[in-house]
């Protein structure tokens, strides 16, 4: 176990190094992120301690040093405490984040699963069939993973909401909206989840299908393929073999995907107005809200963190050779 | 590909440990064929016509992309013959901003894709060859920047880079391409580790050349189809990554890219009230631009491991080279290839992969179909067969 042991260090380090790039956002930027946040509350009442408060989390007018203030921020961070955001009037950011986090958890992870499963099966099927017609969806699959995830989002809107209103194409509930658990609430949750979802199906599952596909071939033609094969093993079970071990490259390609995956999921939300993770961020970039900003960023990188590990402990399940070598 | 070098010392590797192929004196026929697959012929011509549409495009566009045609209308108006793609929000030509933007938006890819592929180069090669501490703690950095989520950090960046010079095409491809470099780091040190025990390797080091020319003249020009390919797919993320800023407004908005225009189609509601001319065209424009990147980096993958090309002998291929009765699916395990009346000859012995004969038997004068298992043994065939061995 210890290649697991190694993986996990490196995933505290990692998570350590994140926290601090995150400390360092509001001190690098050029300007005064203070004036930032004063210029976009006109209106609102600022008493002195929240003043104070703001000054101490960015460090602008503070008799502690900057070491001092990192370890400040270690403990906020040990506390849950994220600071309050300033554009969604003064509510801890852990609010805000806590409402915007099950939408994205919800869209990001079902499109993902999704996308992986039918990718994969796609590329077994391509692979299989090499050399019929099926080849031919490879360069076709490459356009939709070249096209950005908006612009798909966008034909997917201007097709099945607005010219066949199959779907909504108003937003989904608010961020801070959390009703009872109902069935319109499921169902409202569901037609608002389903556009979005199948538009982030779309563009990244051809990536998993070309992966999938180019190893399956190589697998292929591995001995002992063409052995299981001589056996006289049905063609499923041969397939099966082959694309066990075809999958591995797939899932330790995880890491590299999930976040690529979480960048255009952030996209999509945006263009479908999705009151995710992604929303709340840009949202917090434009009103120069730097608590929730940093808040969002901290989240986002730990899930995928979250996600890479869980790939990680998956892979070293599935691969004996990993922990032999150990 | 760089050919010569390491020429002698190189001894062909038929077991197949290496998925790159030999540089041997059929290097020139490798050269050569790398551009013979339909895909990277269109890749090829597609990538061709954008260039030329970066540097011409703003010369040959009908008018000035910021220029408003009218004070009145206040809706986009649909194509006409005056304005081929018809007229945003603000009046101005969809056609003018779509060739205008070509350049800024190509020209950040490019730059993304040439300072990350340098970083990865550096760094990759570096760790690679060096092995030990440094090996570890460059691994340990790039494996930093690839777990680390790019876009959201990237929207905080350019969320303030903005007011300062978010318009300068040189600096958001710099930026971009920090964060895009580490993949292929990660793949070209993995490589480098595979070649440096290698016995050319081995005796430029035992003759006592120095480590950076045995780097630059040994290790880096058997690198180069993997260069190529990561530079391809940063190139790709460039893409990708400066539409969705420009997308988000984080660029200045007055400095004309595809993303940008989709950024005012956005504004302007477009997928919502049906002015589809806003954004279908920015839209497949990069969607084209990436396929054709796409489609060049298939010709690399099948060029670095030649099975993914072998295997996709289909059935009109296969008549088209003269050989009749394949099997109307193939079994699995086994790689149909066409084998060339040359090398049949000069080989000689008909089964020298376990498949044996296709049914049927050669067509006269054109080729003949094996069934070969297909585990190395296809690969060195084609690779040699220019007359190398």
């Amino acid at each position: 176990m210890r290649t697991l042991a190694r993986r996990i260090g490196f995933y505290l380090l990692t998570a350590v190094a994140a926290v601090t790039v995150d400390f360092l956002i509001p001190r690098v930027i050029p300007g005064n992120p203070l004036d930032a946040v004063l210029a976009h509350t006109q209106g609102q009442v600022i008493t002195k301690a929240t003043l104070r408060a703001l000054e101490v989390q960015f460090g602008t007018h503070s008799k502690t040093g900057q070491w001092g203030q990192y370890l400040h921020y270690w403990s906020n961070l040990a506390h849950g405490n994220l600071g309050v955001s300033t554009s969604e009037g003064m509510v801890p950011v852990t609010t805000v984040i806590r409402g915007a986090l099950p939408w994205t958890l919800g869209l990001v992870g079902t499109a993902t699963v999704l996308s992986f499963i039918l990718g994969t099966l796609l590329g077994i099927l391509i692979a299989w069939r090499r050399g019929t017609w099926l080849d031919n969806l490879l360069p076709a699959t490459t356009f939709f993973q070249a096209a950005p995830y908006f612009f798909l989002a966008f034909l997917a809107i201007d097709l099945f909401a607005i010219k066949l209103a199959w779907f909504p194409s108003g937003s989904a509930r608010g961020i801070l909206d959390f009703p009872a658990v109902n069935w319109t609430y499921i169902s409202d949750v569901l037609d608002h989840a389903i556009l979005p979802a199948l538009t982030i199906v779309v563009a990244s599952g051809a990536g998993w299908i070309v992966g999938m596909r180019n190893v399956m071939v190589t697998t292929m033609d591995e001995d002992y393929v063409l052995m299981a094969q001589a056996k006289g093993l049905p063609k499923r079970r041969v397939i099966w073999y082959a694309a066990r071990n075809a999958i591995l490259p797939s899932i330790s390609g995880f890491s590299l995907a999930i976040g690529f995956v979480v960048s255009g999921a952030l996209l999509t939300e945006i263009v479908f107005s999705y009151p995710g993770l992604g929303f709340v961020l840009l949202n917090a970039v434009q009103e120069a809200d730097y608590a929730l900003l940093q808040g969002v960023f901290l989240v986002i990188t730990m899930a995928v963190l979250l996600a890479n590990l869980a790939a990680d402990f998956v892979y070293v399940f599935l691969d004996p050779r990993t922990r032999q070598e150990a | 590909m760089a050919i010569g070098t390491s020429t002698g010392l190189g001894s062909a590797p038929a077991d197949g440990a290496s998925l790159l192929p030999v540089p041997d004196a059929a290097g020139r026929r490798m050269r050569l064929q790398l551009p013979r697959s339909p895909k990277v012929l269109i890749g090829l011509a597609m990538l061709a016509v954008f260039l030329i549409v970066a540097v011409i495009g703003p010369w040959i566009a009908p008018y000035n992309p910021s220029r408003s045609f009218s004070a009145t209308a206040s809706f986009p108006q649909a194509p006409s013959a005056a304005h081929w793609l018809g007229t945003t929000q603000q009046q101005q030509d969809v056609l003018s901003q779509l060739l205008a933007g070509g350049r800024s938006t190509v020209l950040v890819a490019f730059v993304a894709g040439l300072v990350a592929t340098v970083l990865s180069i550096v760094i990759g090669v570096t760790a690679g060859y060096a092995g030990r501490l440094t090996d570890d703690l460059l691994s340990m950095l790039a494996n930093f920047f690839l777990v680390l989520p790019a876009l959201p950090l990237l929207i905080v960046i350019f969320g303030f880079l903005k007011t300062a010079q978010g318009g300068h095409d040189l600096l958001i491809g710099l930026v971009i391409a920090i964060t895009g470099w580490a993949w292929g780091a990660r793949v070209l040190r993995a490589q480098t580790l595979s070649l440096r025990n290698r016995d050319y390797v081995e005796s430029a080091r035992i003759v006592g050349e120095r480590g950076w020319r045995i780097i630059g003249f040994e290790i880096l020009p058997n690198l180069t189809p993997i260069v190529a390919s990561s530079f391809l797919f940063t190139v790709l993320y460039g893409v990708g990554t400066y539409t969705a800023l420009a997308f988000l407004g984080l660029v200045n908005p007055n400095h004309w890219s595809w993303g940008g225009m989709l950024f005012y189609a956005q504004v302007a509601g477009a997928e919502q009230s049906g002015y589809w001319w806003l954004f279908i065209p920015p839209g497949i424009a990069v969607a084209l631009l990436g396929t054709s990147l796409a489609l060049i980096n298939f010709g690399i993958d099948e060029f670095i491991n030649p099975r993914l090309r072998v295997a996709g002998l289909s059935r009109r291929r296969a008549r088209r080279a003269g050989v009749s009765g394949l099997p109307k699916r193939f079994v699995l395990g086994v790689t149909p290839v066409v084998r060339q009346d040359l090398a049949a000859a000069a080989d000689g012995t008909p089964g020298w992969g376990p498949g044996g004969r296709a049914p049927g038997g050669p067509a006269p004068g054109a080729g003949s179909a094996d069934l070969i298992s297909a585990s190395g043994h296809a690969k060195s065939r084609r690779w040699r067969r220019g007359g190398g061995q």
